[in-house]
């Protein structure tokens, strides 16, 4: 009798992620044209939810009218002034933390009894500082962003190999080579997704300080647009932050792809 | 340079790790240092190398470093330790920017070791584009290159596959013709020390203490022969009944100190 004969099953596929180019496009023209039909159907109120086409709109009526250099160039202003620096201060004090025994040991409970607190919390404490105008926000989005900034650096320069410090010091390098080319070029990575997450913190906190006493910026034009019931410019200004957040992860994703070829 | 330790002694809090560990290492020698399992090869050669503090006993070169020399005491890392972001001649150069060398001077030297450890074509190749022998043949490059008067190597071989293993052993033992630097070489494998080192120095387990210093009677060059196959592999046999029973004991402490935190 012939022994049984099995074809062997392929079994190994999956879990494993392809690039796919095309769908983040597809993915947007389906929520935009979903979104379209369904203020067109009249499943979704124009008084509260405009169509994209209104926002479109609104948006050209910005551009037109000059408004929208004004908004987006306070923004911009604003939130890059508060992270770049937030980000340096960050970066020195995670830098210190992560190498020197005494400034982990005094800064690690700082930073756990600080981080936690709402940054725009201090905003009208901010203010008092330093009045009304730009550097109480500057200030704002500087200090939300200044915390995650030392977790992730620090964190980052913790996470370089021991490895690499000991054989650098094997060959006589000094602190200041180790530090420079060795624990600064490990940690880049973990720097950098840091800067991920605190641009996105300067995000939300520039929305947030823009909308108290100040009538330029898009969070003020948010704001304004919402007391007037202008749904249209209130969905193009949030339309603003998105594009704004886009670019600030294209140009990380940018300096990354640049600064981490070697990974 | 010759290297003399006398009583070296070494314990990590209340646990000592190295007792009463003397010996001397001659110009242009190579000892194998073997032992159990956490019997204090790899404390040593951080305590030779001065990357561990030195609690008892002494460490000393005696002599002058060879012409050119940057870094008397240099190590060959088990795990390599290459910067992942640099290429080979960048991890080489790693080792000479912070010594006062000519641009001309110190790309010579890397030119000349690459050549010496055949990795010429692969001057700009990133470490993760190298296979693991290829690997450490960059950490020995990296550490020819500052003509080193004793090198440290710990375990340089037992990250790779035997076969290359092999072909590094012969490329190592052309390199040590060539520099005639002196060798501390800490390893597991019985094999690699009775081919490479001129003696075995075995630790017993924990506390690390002189058990036996083996001299190797053939020729290093001429132990790649078949009519030195018997003899080497008695040797190799002799030390691993040396250092069996203690390795079995080491074996069970250290899974008993696992089991018990």
């Amino acid at each position: 009798m012939a022994e049984p004969r099995t074809r062997i099953a392929f079994r190994g596929g999956g879990f494993v992620l392809g690039n796919r180019r095309w769908a983040p496009w597809i993915a947007f023209v389906i929520i935009i044209a979903g979104w379209e039909a369904a203020s067109l159907s009249g499943l979704l109120p124009a008084l509260f939810m405009p169509a994209p086409h209104e926002v479109i709109a609104a948006l050209r009526d910005l551009v037109n009218s000059g408004k929208l250099g004004n908004h987006i160039g306070a923004s911009l202003y604003r939130v890059l002034v508060g992270w770049a620096l937030g980000t340096s201060c960050g970066l020195v004090a995670g830098f210190a933390m992560g190498v020197f025994s005494m400034a982990r040991a005094a800064g690690l409970p700082v930073v756990a009894a600080l981080f936690p607190i709402p940054k725009i919390a201090l905003l009208p404490l901010l203010i008092l500082w330093f009045g009304i105008g730009e550097p109480s926000k500057v200030a704002t989005i500087a200090l939300g962003v200044f915390f995650p900034t030392v977790v992730s650096t620090f964190s980052a320069v913790d996470a370089v190999p021991r490895n690499l410090i000991r054989m650098a010091q094997s060959f006589g390098l000094g602190m200041p080579d180790i530090l420079r080319k060795v624990v600064w070029p490990g940690a880049l990575p973990g720097i950098l997704a840091g800067f991920r997450i605190s641009s996105s913190i300067a995000l939300i906190l520039l929305v947030s300080a823009e909308m108290i006493g100040t009538q330029v910026g898009i969070g003020a034009f948010i704001l304004g647009a919402g007391n007037l019931m202008q749904t249209d410019q209130l969905v193009a200004g949030v339309v603003l932050l998105s594009i704004l957040g886009l670019a600030i992860s294209f140009l990380l994703s940018l300096a990354e792809k640049t600064l981490l070829r070697w990974r | 340079m010759r290297l003399l330790l006398r009583q070296v002694g070494h314990h990590y809090a209340d646990l000592p790790v190295l007792e009463d560990i003397s010996l001397d290492v001659a110009q242009g020698e190579t000892v194998a240092i073997i032992g159990p399992s956490g019997c204090g090869k790899s404390t040593l050669l951080n305590l030779v190398g001065g990357l561990l503090p030195l609690q008892q006993g002494s460490i000393e070169t005696l002599g002058a470093p060879p012409p050119g020399c940057l870094n008397p005491l240099t190590f060959v890392f088990q795990d390599f330790a290459l910067l992942p972001w640099r290429d080979v001649a960048g991890n080489v150069a790693l080792a000479l920017e912070h010594h006062d060398l000519s641009r001309v001077e110190r790309d010579a030297r890397i030119q000349d070791v690459l050549a010496l450890c055949g990795l010429s074509d692969f001057a700009k190749a990133l470490p993760k584009q190298l296979s693991g022998g290829m690997r450490q043949r960059v950490g020995i490059a990296r550490a020819i290159a500052v003509r080193p008067a004793v090198l440290l190597m710990d375990e340089p071989l037992s990250a790779l596959d035997a076969q290359t293993r092999e072909l590094l052993m012969e490329d190592l033992l052309a390199i040590w013709g060539r520099e005639r630097t002196t060798t501390l070489y800490v390893t597991h494998n019985l094999a690699e020390a009775v081919r490479l080192a001129d003696r075995v120095m075995v630790l017993s387990r924990r506390p690390g203490k002189v058990k036996t210093i083996i001299g190797i009677p053939i020729p290093v060059l001429e132990r790649g022969k078949p009519q030195h196959a018997a003899a080497l592999a008695a040797l190799q046999e002799d030390l691993w009944q040396s250092i069996k029973i203690e390795a079995q004991v080491a074996d069970r402490e250290m899974l008993g100190e696992a089991q018990h935190g």
